[in-house]
């Protein structure tokens, strides 16, 4: 495991270094002053620019430059937003919260709704209930995601009245922000409405991680669907059923826990996905993440924005991975020996 | 079996969840009012915006006036209970209330009532540009400037606590509506000078302290406004505890909030009978003080010739333009003055469609081979007008019938304002919003011969008599002297025509039936402090 730990600690490195190099060199190709789409600083004195230029090793060659440019990412300088001069690592750090929080509960109902759909698609191969289930799996693979959000609104927030249509807690609420996390911050809150705002975060958060999950879910039920057919074939299990073990028996002790190896395998792949689904949803639900920030910011030609949302955005994704990786070498001893890319 | 008992345990804890979720949200709903605004304010203090998004988010809001104007335009007591005008109207002393309290907010803590010392604070703010806080935020404070209020105001005078005199430089009886506007607040003196103290000026602007009906609790530029009420408001009992306004820019997206309930009360709803369709809302109108026009350049032929202009106001179908361009939300004008206000002449004939009438009118004036000239269509929009390159194209079609050529003119907004100043047009379809329901503050800007060299008198049109009558009306505060003048003013305007007024446009509001009191003025900001939900 200690192996597996450097290797993947090697991989991180050098990928964020990469991601970092690709983020430098964005300031080069917007246009306009490159030291002013690094820091974002606009209306600054002549001397305030001496200065920068110096602080950004602006008159050497490009090596200290990127030097200089990675020393601001390590100190958490990722610069101002163009825009309204605001601190994008403080914008950031305010926003990626409510994204992270939106796509885990988005990523939660897609896994304990496909994976289980997928296995009963299985169980029932060719039968009735597997075509039904193949074939949702299809109509909500197939659905754009803004399409569906605006249709959800229509259904449930305008037409029924069920659910709110957009942001994150009715803003009646007034919750003292601590963590970031909305749920966390609602339970650490001493306000007397503490129940009433968890009911109305959750609320809130229901249409867009539904919306969210459409198209995860669906895979991960033809993904499920796939693995428990492979481990229903597995000598294995007709070994079980030679045995005498009741079919649930089986189903039980034996398939789903080895099928569930090979979906794992597959989920962290699905994240990135996901997350490009929740910037979307996040716009059509005005929800206030780090997704339609950074969607707000291209329309605005907010060029450090853009530079630093994304490096910030694709580490985390990158995260995700590994840490999915982890679990799936936690998991399954076989795959701590694979080297990357020999799977 | 287990499965089953699990699920049942699940439902249950759903049902549990949502069925409190509706008694709980009711209490702090009743009390609560979601406003969903356009946009964010400029600045916390009116004295230094004027724009209508500030004005509606802040002004009545936090602050109060000395005196008000009442539902029927009259001006009424505020945080003065009386006041006295000398008889040469030079001097007005004001008799303040005592038991008026600042906000008690987490960054100010008043340790006494409202005094004379904070009107002599806020206005001397304005006036005298060595005030450490004039300048504090650039040292703009347009309505002021506007009216020239330096220039009208010679000082101000505390005779003691409770007592206020202005003296000004001349009687002026517009002056009085001057201090009843949105943008005459009282700030905290003590407030002020803990700031100073501190070196934090700049914060009076942005962390605002005042006597109104609210309170700033926090505000994020984009997003919110939240207000909680003022426990001890001197005027009445504020009956909602908290008031959010939920910046939402997009008009689609503040219908859906209107829709879905997370929005009590919207701006400037689209699509107003959609709503009026649902019982459970309600969409309140109010004819704004404005006014949009056709102005004739009255330096420059051929609307030099009154009869000429007459004609071309004869050609026009005021009627399909207001179907055509403001739709509901405008009402045809007949005069200068909207109708709600107390100088509007009912007696004015108007002007009737009538394309033979405006062929002989040309004939009589020389023009039987008929006429070309330009009408410049301002670039932008404006409630007084929403579209006026479309309105420029349906007068332009009216005039061909009687022979007339139009051609349209138009350029960038700040060039088209400056070409205008130079009166380089022959025509213009402009408009104008009055800041308080005074009618000088329509005649004077628009038509004194003063504002023809200055600025916003676009007909260049000069008549002494309009003017010594505009001059008398302003030095009297007998107000049926006043209307007197004015209607002798207004026939001066029918006879010559420098200006066809074409429409008064509506402003528009949405709301769910249980909010009650009234939101919406006819000029100036809105309001909250008698809002209640049932």
């Amino acid at each position: 495991m200690l192996i597996f730990t450097l290797r993947k600690l090697n991989l991180f490195l050098f990928t964020m270094l990469l991601l970092t190099v690709l983020s430098f060199s964005l300031s080069f190709l917007f246009p306009g002053d490159q030291l002013t789409n690094l820091t974002g600083q606009l209306n600054i004195t002549p001397s305030e620019q001496t200065a920068l230029a110096k602080e950004y090793s602006h008159e050497s060659n490009i090596a200290w430059q990127y030097a200089a440019y990675l020393g601001h990412i390590l100190n958490g300088e990722l610069g101002l937003s163009m825009t309204n001069q605001t601190n994008i690592t403080d914008e950031i750090l305010r926003l990626l919260p409510a994204t992270i929080e939106l796509s885990l509960f988005a990523f939660v109902i897609a896994t304990v709704i496909g994976i289980p759909l997928g296995f009963i698609a299985a169980i029932r191969h060719h039968k009735p209930a597997d075509h039904v289930i193949l074939a949702f799996a299809m109509i909500g693979y197939s659905i754009p995601v803004f399409w569906l959000g605006l249709l959800a609104i229509l259904t449930f927030s305008i037409q029924l009245g069920w659910l709110p249509s957009g942001g994150q807690i009715s803003l009646l609420y007034e919750i003292e922000r601590t963590t970031g996390f909305m749920l966390v911050d609602i339970l650490l809150s001493d306000s007397p409405y503490k129940w009433q705002a968890l009911q109305n975060n959750f609320a809130h958060m229901i249409l867009p991680a539904l919306v969210i999950a459409a198209a995860p879910a669906t895979v991960f039920i033809r993904l499920a669907r796939t693995a428990m057919l492979e481990v229903l074939q597995t000598s294995y299990i007709k070994a079980a059923r030679a045995k005498g073990l009741s079919f649930s028996q089986i189903i039980l002790r034996h398939a789903i826990r080895n099928a569930l190896i090979k979906v794992v395998q597959h989920i962290g792949l699905q994240f990135a996905n996901l997350v490009t689904l929740a910037m979307i949803t996040e716009v059509i639900f005005n929800w206030p993440g780090i997704g339609r920030w950074l969607i707000e910011s291209i329309y605005q030609r907010d060029y450090t924005a853009i530079q630093s949302g994304l490096l910030v955005l694709s580490s985390f994704i990158f995260f995700v991975h590994i840490i999915t990786d982890y679990t799936y070498a936690a998991l399954n001893p076989l795959a701590r020996g694979a080297k990357y890319g020999s799977r | 079996m287990k499965l089953n008992r699990w699920l049942s345990a699940i439902f249950m804890a759903c049902l549990v969840l949502l069925s409190g979720c509706e008694i709980d949200n009711q209490t702090i709903a009743q009390n609560s009012l979601v406003y969903c605004a356009e946009g964010s304010p400029a600045s916390f203090n009116p004295q230094t915006d004027t724009s209508g998004t500030t004005i509606d988010a802040i002004a009545n809001q936090l602050y109060d006036r000395l005196i008000r104007f009442n539902d029927d335009n009259s001006i009424a007591p505020a945080l003065a209970k009386s006041w006295h005008l000398t008889r040469d109207g030079k001097m007005v002393t004001f008799y303040l209330r005592k038991d008026v309290t600042f906000h008690q907010t987490e960054y100010f803590t008043p340790t006494r009532n409202f005094n004379a010392d904070d009107v002599v604070f806020s206005f001397e703010r304005i006036l005298n540009t060595e005030h450490p806080f004039h300048q504090v935020s650039g040292g703009k404070y347009p309505f002021f400037q506007n009216v020239q209020f330096s220039n009208i105001v010679e000082g101000i005078e505390k005779i003691n606590d409770h007592t206020v005199r202005f003296k000004l430089r001349e009687a002026n009886s517009s002056f009085l509506a001057n201090l009843a506007t949105d943008y005459a607040v009282v700030l905290s003196q003590e407030y002020g000078q803990q700031l100073l103290s501190q070196g934090r000026q700049e914060e009076i602007d942005s962390k605002p302290i005042g006597t109104g009906p609210f309170k700033l609790q926090s505000y994020q530029s984009g997003s919110l406004l939240r207000y909680y009420r003022h426990e001890s408001y001197w005027h009445n009992e504020v009956k909602l505890n908290q008031l959010v306004f939920d910046i939402t820019a997009s008009d689609t997206g503040r219908l859906t909030k209107l829709l879905t309930n997370e929005c009590d009360v919207i701006a400037y709803p689209i699509a107003p009978h959609k709503i009026k369709e649902n019982p459970n809302l309600i969409v309140e109108e109010v004819t704004a003080f404005n006014i949009g026009y056709l102005g004739f350049n009255t330096q420059k032929a051929p609307f030099d010739d009154p009869q000429v202009r007459r004609a071309v106001a004869h050609a026009i179908n005021k009627d399909a333009i207001i179907t055509a361009i403001y739709g509901e939300q405008g009402e045809i004008a007949h005069s200068i003055l909207p109708k709600s206000s107390w100088a509007h002449d009912s007696s004015v004939i108007p002007i009737e469609y009538n394309p033979e009438q405006a062929i002989a009118l040309l004939q009589e004036a020389g023009y039987e081979d008929g006429l070309t000239f330009d009408i410049w269509a301002m670039p932008v929009q404006r409630s007084y007008n929403p579209n006026a390159l479309t309105m420029a194209k349906l007068i332009q079609a009216d005039l061909n019938q009687i022979g007339v050529k139009v051609d349209i003119v138009s350029y960038e907004w700040s060039t088209f304002l400056r070409r205008l100043g130079q009166g380089e047009h022959q025509s213009v379809l402009l408009g104008w919003s009055a800041d308080h329901p005074d009618p000088d503050n329509f005649l004077t800007p628009l038509l004194s011969c003063n504002s023809a060299e200055t600025g916003s008198n676009r007909a260049f049109w000069c008549d002494q008599e309009f003017d010594s009558l505009l001059k008398l009306a302003l030095k009297t505060d007998n107000i049926n002297q006043r209307k007197n003048l004015y209607l002798q003013a207004q026939a001066i305007f029918q006879r010559d025509l420098p200006l066809l007024p074409l429409a008064h446009s509506k402003r528009f509001q949405a709301r769910h039936e249980q909010v009650k009191g009234k939101i919406l003025n006819s000029f100036g900001g809105i309001n909250f402090a008698e809002v209640s939900k049932l």
